[in-house]
């Protein structure tokens, strides 16, 4: 069992959602976050005066998956948030000790 | 046949009893009752929303605060002496103390053609908004304490003074000073006094390199919506009648916004390459603030070119102020209301004028016939008014610095916001 940890642009939700569905994705928690990578922030101008943002808004994506859609998943989320343009975001993948479904106590690949 | 006899005899009496006395005037009556209610509308909401939208979340009760607070300071201190200092006959400088409490206005007293006591009121909220204006410039920093004896203070000893120079029979007045609605007695004495304050109590923990950004524009718009309408009071009320200068007076205001708010907008496009909602809701406000001493002398020709020059001017005004002398006037109140006052109550002088074709306005003041005549008037007001502001405001806040222990809360407050640290509430619990 893999955690996939997907950080996208926030407009490209819904067209990465979808198309996790298509692939027999069941289930995933979406935060809205603030960070910056290589994009840096962008600036605000008020009354004339210029504010740097550091951060900027992006939202992101937990999905605990079995092994065998692993590769699947990265492939569909990077190919449904890409823009080719700086700031697309990062996914990270982190082994995952156990999983238990709370309303029935089924653990690991069942409770997936 | 006696009975007509008696009828004509009476008649003819009740005529001459009243020849002499002004009659109430039910229309006008009704029109500054409406005013009064758009005037007070300015404040509360409209200022407080337009104020507290702009500062950081942490400070927004404060802002609506201290807006609520002055509405109810300066409205007990008119009733008890600001109204008489600054309407009761007095001399050339001050009026008295003949109508402290309003003793003496009855139901009855009328002033012109309407009730001294809806003329009272209906001053009594430029007496509201006028002190609400400055807190834009110490937002964010200063004490409840001292914002509420500086507040009052102000009126008494600003305020009400330079409102009888001007509109209480005072030497300006005399002279033949063209300020309709309040160029000099609400906007440069509020802008001046910003000013000072800003330069007091020194600039917000962090300015300029710290993002102090507007928390809700949302709110800030809604509140320069409200300003907008309420104006059309400010301004077409104070012509004191139902009237062709009300009328117009309100026509002139409302292009005069626009212009503004197109204005600033276009150079923002122009400059930086977008046009940002703050900026022509700013400029908006700018237009409004000039137009206000000329609002019942030009014609809306003039008006077009004063909310043109008001959204130019106060644009880099507002730039100059913050960026270049890095003076922290937290809501760029000297730029938009200072200025646009000063800029205003000169260009009353011009546009006033009866001799500029499409431009004309409705020409000078009694014993006033030439336009450099009428700027002199105009340049001494506007002089008058900024020194004598500039001085007394300086001193009231030295006096008020002493009795509050200094003007700032503490940084670690000022740090964690006025709304937990002087109110112990929060804005937004969500």
């Amino acid at each position: 069992m893999k955690l996939i940890t997907a950080i996208i642009k926030p407009f490209k939700l819904d067209d990465v959602r979808e198309a996790l569905s298509e692939i027999g994705v069941e289930g995933l928690t979406i935060s809205e976050v603030k960070g910056f990578g290589r994009q840096k922030g962008h600036t605000e101008l008020y009354r004339g005066a210029e504010y740097s943002v550091d951060f900027l808004p992006k939202v992101k994506i937990e999905i605990g998956i079995n092994d065998d859609l692993v590769e699947r998943t990265i492939e569909t989320i990077v190919d449904a948030a890409r823009t080719g343009k700086i700031g697309d975001g990062k996914i990270f993948v982190t082994n995952l000790e156990s999983t238990i479904r709370i309303r029935t106590g089924e653990t690991d690949n069942e409770a997936l | 046949m006696f009975k007509i006899v008696l009828f004509s005899l009476l008649s003819l009496f009740s005529f001459t009893s009243f020849a002499g006395e002004a009659e109430l005037n039910s229309a006008n009556t009704a029109w500054i009752l409406t005013s009064t209610a758009l005037v007070l509308l300015m404040t509360l909401p409209g200022l407080a929303l337009f104020y507290g939208g702009l500062v950081r979340r942490k400070n927004i009760l404060s802002v609506l605060m201290q807006c609520f607070a002055i509405a109810g300071i300066s409205s007990v201190l008119w009733l008890l002496v600001g109204y008489s200092l600054a309407f009761g006959e007095g001399n050339a400088w001050i009026g008295d103390f003949s109508k402290v409490l309003m003793v003496g206005v009855t139901k009855e007293t009328l002033s012109g053609d309407i009730p001294e006591s809806l003329f009272m009121l209906f001053q009594m909220t430029f007496a509201v908004i006028t002190p609400a204006l400055i807190i834009g410039a110490f937002a964010e920093r200063m004490k409840f304490s001292a914002v509420v004896i500086f507040s009052g203070l102000w009126l008494l000893a600003v305020y009400s003074p330079v409102t009888h120079w001007v509109w209480g029979g005072g030497w300006l007045g005399q002279m033949g000073l063209y300020d309709y609605a309040g160029g000099t007695v609400v906007h440069i004495t509020a802008g001046v006094a910003a000013l000072v304050a800003a330069v007091v109590l020194g600039p917000r923990k962090g300015f300029p390199k710290t993002p102090m950004m507007p928390h809700n524009l949302t709110m800030t718009v809604t509140g320069a919506g409200l300003l907008w309408v309420g104006w059309f009071g400010f301004n077409g009320g104070s012509a004191l009648a139902a009237n062709g200068d009300a009328a117009m007076a309100m026509l002139v205001t409302h292009i005069s916004a626009s212009m503004g708010a197109l204005t600033w907008a276009a150079i923002e496009w122009k400059k930086f390459g977008k046009a940002s909602v703050l900026g022509a809701v700013t400029g908006m406000v700018a237009g409004l603030g000039t137009i206000t001493p000329a609002s019942g002398f030009v014609g809306p020709g003039g008006a077009l070119v004063i909310g043109l020059l008001a959204g130019f001017v106060c644009f880099y005004s507002t730039v100059y102020i913050k960026q270049k002398l890095k003076i922290d006037d937290s809501l760029d109140v000297f730029p938009v209301h200072g200025v646009g006052g000063i800029l205003g109550t000169l260009l009353a002088g011009i546009f006033s004028s009866a001799e500029l074709g499409a431009f004309s306005g409705y020409g000078f003041a009694d014993g006033i016939s030439t336009m450099t005549e009428q700027v002199m008037v105009q340049l001494t007001g506007i002089g008058a008014t900024i020194v004598y502001t500039a001085v007394v405001s300086y001193i009231l806040f030295k006096i008020v610095a002493v009795m509050t222990n200094g003007l700032r809360v503490s940084e670690e407050q000022e740090v964690t916001g006025l709304d937990l640290n002087e109110h112990d509430e929060s804005g937004y619990n969500l």
